[in-house]
Order: C-alpha cells, then structure tokens, then sequence
C-alpha cells in the first residue's frame, strides 16, 4: 500500500527503477498502447481539428461550470436522479456511506472510478465494517494484492500474466494455478457473478456528464459497469465536478479521443448512458439512482486562468504512456492516485505543494505528454509553474503549499547565476576560471549527482568567445 | 508548437548565438557552425556580449531570473538580422518560450518579434541558405539524435536529417526510439540522476544497436549527457555536433 504520510519520492524512484520485472511490464504494455493509439489516428489533420475542436469544448464547460453544473443538478432531479455535493473526499464518502446505510446494505459492487480512488473510498468503508468490491479486471487483481491502481486506465499494468497466475492461485480460494488468458478471466468471472446477484448497492464513476439533458456517460470495455449500473436496485456514480460539458452533440468527439488516446479503440465494448433510474414498466435498471458531485480543491484550480487547463483532462491517460520517465517507474512510485504527467500537475494542487510538490520535479519537459493530450492541456507549461510555486515568496504563489521551497539555498544559486549571465565580465571571468581550473571542481553538489551516472564534463581550455575573439569575427 | 513558418530570403549578415553549453564545452561545434555559415558568403556577427538563453532557470522554477539573462540577450542582439542558434532546444527557448516569459509585459511584442528572428542552425541552412554540400570524407555509418525540443517545439529534425543525407559517403542509421527523450532535462539531470542516467542507458542502448561509432546531433547538452553516461558506463561512444560533423568533411 501507498503511505502518503511519509510519501518518499527518490526512494519509490529507487525502488522503481530496480526492479526489472516492472520495467519490462511496462515497455511492453506502453509500447503496444501507443501503438493502437497511432493507428487508430492514423490521419494526424483529423486529430489535430478533433483536439481543437475538444479543447474548445472542455475550455467552453469549464469557463460556465457553476451554471452547467446547476443545470446538470436541475435535469437529474428532474429525472429522478439525486444529486449530492461534496466538498471534501471525507464528505463524498459519507455521502456513499449514508446511502449504504439506508438500504442496509454492506457491500458494494465497484466499476472502474479513479475519482472513488481519491477518495480512498474502499479504506474508509472497510472502517465501517463495509466490503467494497472491485469488479474491473484490472481493479479486482490489484485489490487480491492490497495494491492501489498504477494507472489511471490500466491499473494492474504493472504486473504480466505469470504475476497475475500466482495472484489468483494463492488469494483467491479453491483456483487453480493457470497461465492461460482465457483462463484467468473464466475465474474472474466465476468469481464476480454471484457478487453481482447477491450486491445491493452499485458504483461507478463517469467519463462525461450532460448538463442540457442529464445524461451520464460511461465508457469501459468489460461489461462490469454495465453491470454495476444496472443489476443492483441502487446506483451510485461518482464524479468529479469538472466532468460536466453542456451539450449531448459534444460527447462525440469527446468520445472518439478518450477511447481512441486511452486504449487506441474507435469506440468501447460498451457506451453506457444513464438518465434515469428504472421507469414504471420498465424491467431492468436500478430503483434509484445518485450522483455524488466531488469538488475537493477543483473549484480553486478553477479560479486560475492557466492552472484551470489542469481540469480540461478526461484521464485517458496516453500522457502516462507516452511519458519516458512514468514508463520508468510506473505509478506506485508517484505515491498519490493520479501518477504521470497529469499527476505532477493535478496531485499538487489538490494535495498541497508541500506535500507532493516534488512529484513536479520528476519531468525533462521533453513535451511528448503535451504532444499526445487530447484535450491541449500545455502540461509542460503547467509543470514549470509548480516548480516555480515551490520557491515562491508568500505573496506569490497560488497553490496550495507554495513557497515550501522558498529558502532553499537553490534560489541563491539562481541569483548567481543570473548575475553571472547578466554581467559580461563575469561570465567571461568565469568561463575562462572554468577553462583553466574546470578539471579541479570538487566532486560535490549538482556536480556529485551529475557524476553519479556519468563522467565529469571537460571544460574546454578556451571558450567559444575567446575563439571567436581570436579568429576576428565580428564582435559588435 | 510546429507551426508552418515563412522563411526570409539570404540576409547578408547573421547574429550568432553560441548557447552556453557550447562556449564552455563544445566550441569546436560553434567555430565550425560560424564557418558554414561564412562559407556561405554570410557575415557572422557573434555580439561578445551574450551569454545563456536563460532556459536553465525557466525549467527550473525561476522565471525572474529566466527573465534577466533573456532581456539581456534581447539586448544584445538588438539589431534586426536573423539570430542563427546551433541548438534546438535553447532556440525553443528564445522563438517559443521568450514570448511566455515576458507575457503580460511591456516587453511582450519586442520579445514575439525577437522570436521571430530566430532559428535553429540546420533550419536555417536548409530552409533559407539552401545549403549544397560536397562530401570528401571516408565512408562511414552514423545515427542520429534529436533533443527534444529540436523535434517538437523547433520541428526542424527533418532539416538536421536532410542535411546528413547530403553526405555522399555517410550512412545514416535512424534509431529505433527516435523520439524518445535521452533523459538529460536540464536540472533534471541533477535532480534526479537515476532516472536520467536510465533514460541515458536505453538510448545507448539504441545507439549502439545501430552499429554506427558515432551519433551526431544538434544538441550539445544531450551528447555530453549521452556520451558521459557512456563513458561512465565504459561503452565507448563518441559523439559529434552536427556542425562539427558536416563542416569536418566538406571543407577542404
């Protein structure tokens, strides 16, 4: 498990980063995703209009979302969907919480939802004595481990086909020890069909919310949240608030990037959605249906103009795919729910910069997360302004926790620097120190580091200016 | 960011900015890079003033002291002739990011026009010098690495790549992973060493794979970061700056 209260990033990086097994996992599952993903856009002027045209859409929802989000509420009511508003994660629990109670209930079937993931719902029901049972393939392996996801799509990513025989084998009663696809999946599914017969109460997150008619819409591969949604008589979906767009036409090409960027699909096994709950003469469908509005910290991302882009996402997560040093590390190493590039910039602001600042430093802005966003999110632009967050003086920062660097003795050396490259005689006085003494530096600070992994640089005996000088170029 | 750009026709004159990884380390890459483009019938103005792009302290999380050694260099190069960079990701840093940096400023418009004005040095010999190069040297096979930013905010990796495939007598092996990034980051190198010295080793690794001795790249911060992991490593890698590379061979 994740313990977030002594979150130790360079020693999960260490962790990571030794273990064969993991990177060799995530190669080849990232390697195979960006495949699909590059096929199914295989005509880069239709993506680029279709990721204008979302970007608009997302940047459209956001710049009217309390007046969305009161229409969404109003349309649900309407029909017959209950709305409940959380704050704080803590609240949004007890939302679910209470709802269980109601019904008696004490266990609780669960689709795919990362959002259920920030709330660390299964921890918190578990202390009230209630089951939370994960019903995603994915989601139900790393819950036989005790393991929180490691992607924000395909959580048990991590782990290859041998590692998920023995899983099985050993935690799940009476399984027999098989290596064959088809296999696994025929115990999975033995294993989650009465569950779904015997459970109460059903939850799900949601990929996209539409204010104009208060639809809930659902997209996954395995039939689990169809599941989910419809077979218990009641339905709890999960959401964070910025998931709501204005108009049904929208879903769309909202849809064709989430599935094409997250699995490289043209469209998922299963589009559920959701409007209402079961109608009189109706034969399936849940008796009541909630939905629980999760704001925990988005409101304040909201309020910035350039921080707001952070919400555009719509977790496909292709920008974990696509990023050199997630596919290094995989996302336990992250410490916090959302890894990757969009947790460096998502995990912070909810979390404090204090608290999970450093995950901001973990990027080269190599600008491959940016390249590949549907949505246009500018990540990289957004990672630099976590950083500078981290050093800035009180009045200055707007993130929560910002500053927590601030006296750092870093800011110093930036102000050398700045001199040294603002006033000429020094920097010729100090390229030429370099060129004669660059040899002697002690192997210590950023150098140590430099040279933990590589040989030491080899300062030139004479610097591009003095050269220049030399040859008679025109200096100005 | 790879926006379609108009290019100008032959200038007479050049401003040069030499990038401060190639003053201190590397200025065999900036004498050679002065010399196509001298050969070209260009006079190359090198301001003696200059110093760093700045984007050391902007990727860091130091956009006021970004903001001082960039005014600086804005004021340097003053004059209105193209600003030739041997380095895609610091001539990223001066087109795309200098206009970010001074957002909101009185500085805004000068610095979109200083953008302008700038380009990576093998855009600007095969898009408007139309550069014409003769190979006299020995048969050989090299690879090819692109710093990420020459990729994806300069978009010039093709002009690097065209160029080399002037070379009669050069074998160009492209690797596998071309885009992937080689880990050096800036002080991301520094700050965390190990996952930068990982991405160092995979890229090696795709290097050596092409059987070629030698990569050749436009970036001097990645080839002293790829070569130094190597050499670290003992896996003996050379590397060579473009620049260095084609003005080695075509010169007689």
């Amino acid at each position: 498990m994740i313990d977030q209260t002594a979150f130790n990033f360079k020693q999960n990086i260490s962790k990571a980063l030794g273990d064969r097994q993991l990177r060799a996992n995530l190669k080849s599952a990232m390697d195979g995703l960006k495949a699909k993903r590059l096929n199914v856009f295989a005509d880069d002027d239709e993506l680029q209009q279709l990721r204008t045209l979302c970007n608009a859409i997302k940047k459209r929802a956001l710049s009217r979302l309390p007046q969305l989000l009161e229409q969404l509420e109003e349309k649900c009511a309407q029909n017959g969907i209950q709305v409940h508003w959380a704050e704080t994660t803590d609240a949004a629990c007890r939302i679910v919480l209470d709802i269980m109670k109601q019904h008696g209930a004490s266990r609780l079937l669960k689709g795919k939802s990362m959002v259920s993931e920030e709330m660390h719902l299964n921890q918190y029901l578990q202390k009230k004595g209630i089951e939370a049972i994960e019903t995603d393939l994915g989601e139900f392996i790393i819950q036989l481990d005790g393991e929180p996801p490691s992607h924000i799509i395909v959580p048990a990513v991590h782990k290859n086909k041998d590692q998920i025989a023995k899983t099985f084998h050993e935690k799940i009663p009476g399984a027999p020890y098989t290596e064959v696809v088809e296999e696994l999946n025929s115990i999975a599914r033995k294993n989650l069909r009465q569950k779904f017969f015997e459970g109460q109460i059903g939850l799900s997150g949601v990929n996209f919310a539409v204010a104009e008619t208060g639809t809930l819409c659902l997209v996954e591969n395995e039939g689990n949240g169809r599941m989910c949604t419809t077979v218990p008589p009641v339905h709890i979906a999960v959401m964070g608030i910025e998931k709501v767009v204005e108009r049904m036409e929208e879903i769309p090409p909202l849809l064709r990037l989430l599935t094409g960027s997250a699995t490289g699909q043209l469209i998922t096994t299963y589009v559920n959605m959701i409007t209402s709950p079961r109608k009189p003469g109706e034969k399936d469908g849940p008796k009541e249906v909630h939905l629980v509005l999760l704001d925990n910290g988005r409101s304040k991302i909201l309020a910035d103009a350039e921080l707001r882009q952070t919400l555009y996402c719509i977790r496909c997560g292709t920008c974990l795919n696509h990023c050199p040093v997630y596919t290094r590390l995989g996302g336990h190493a992250y410490g916090f729910v959302y890894p990757g590039p969009i947790g460096e910039i998502l995990t912070p602001q909810i979390e404090g910069l204090d608290v999970a600042g450093e995950l901001a430093t973990a990027s080269t802005l190599c600008n491959a997360c940016e390249e590949v966003c549907p949505v246009m999110i500018p990540i990289p632009r957004l990672i630099r302004r976590m950083r500078t967050e981290s050093y800035a003086k009180n009045s200055s920062g707007t993130v929560k926790g910002h500053g927590y660097k601030a006296n750092f003795l870093e800011s110093t050396a930036w102000t050398v620097w700045a001199k040294m490259n603002t006033i000429p005689w020094l920097n010729s006085l100090n390229s030429r120190m370099l060129g004669l003494l660059g040899g002697l530096l002690p192997k210590a600070g950023p150098l140590k580091a430099w040279m933990s992994v590589r040989s030491k640089p080899k300062f030139a005996a004479k610097s591009l200016h003095q050269r220049v000088k030399e040859r008679g170029v025109n200096r100005e | 960011m790879q926006a379609k750009r108009q290019y100008p026709s032959k200038p007479d004159k050049v401003y040069f900015f030499g990038t401060c990884v190639i003053d201190l380390i590397y200025p065999d890459a900036g004498m050679a890079a002065i010399q196509l483009l001298e050969r070209e019938g260009l006079e190359v103005i090198f301001p003696q003033d200059q110093s760093c792009c700045g984007q050391p302290a902007f990727n860091s999380g130091f956009p006021d002291e970004a903001r001082k050694v960039a005014r600086e260099q804005m004021r340097v190069f003053h004059r209105d002739y193209p600003i030739v960079v041997p380095s895609g990701s610091c001539a990223g840093m001066m087109r795309c990011h200098y206009p970010e940096l001074f957002e909101g400023t009185e500085l805004q418009a000068a610095a979109e026009k200083f953008g302008g004005r700038v380009f990576e040095l093998t855009e600007f010999l095969t898009r408007v010098l139309q550069v014409k190069l003769e190979d006299f040297g020995a048969p050989m096979k090299v690879t090819w690495h692109s710093s990420c930013h020459a990729l994806r905010e300069m978009g010039v990796t093709e002009d690097s790549k065209s160029l080399l495939r002037q070379l009669k007598n050069v074998e160009l092996v492209e690797l596998q992973n071309e885009k992937e990034c080689c880990g050096f980051g800036g002080t991301f190198s520094v700050k965390h060493p190990e996952i930068s010295g990982s991405m160092a080793r995979d890229k090696i690794d795709d290097i050596q794979a092409t059987g070629a001795p030698v990569v050749i790249s436009g970036d001097c911060a990645c080839l002293l970061h790829i070569t130094g992991a190597a050499e670290k490593l003992r896996r003996p890698l050379r590397g060579r700056h473009i620049a260095e590379f084609i003005w080695e061979r075509t010169h007689d």
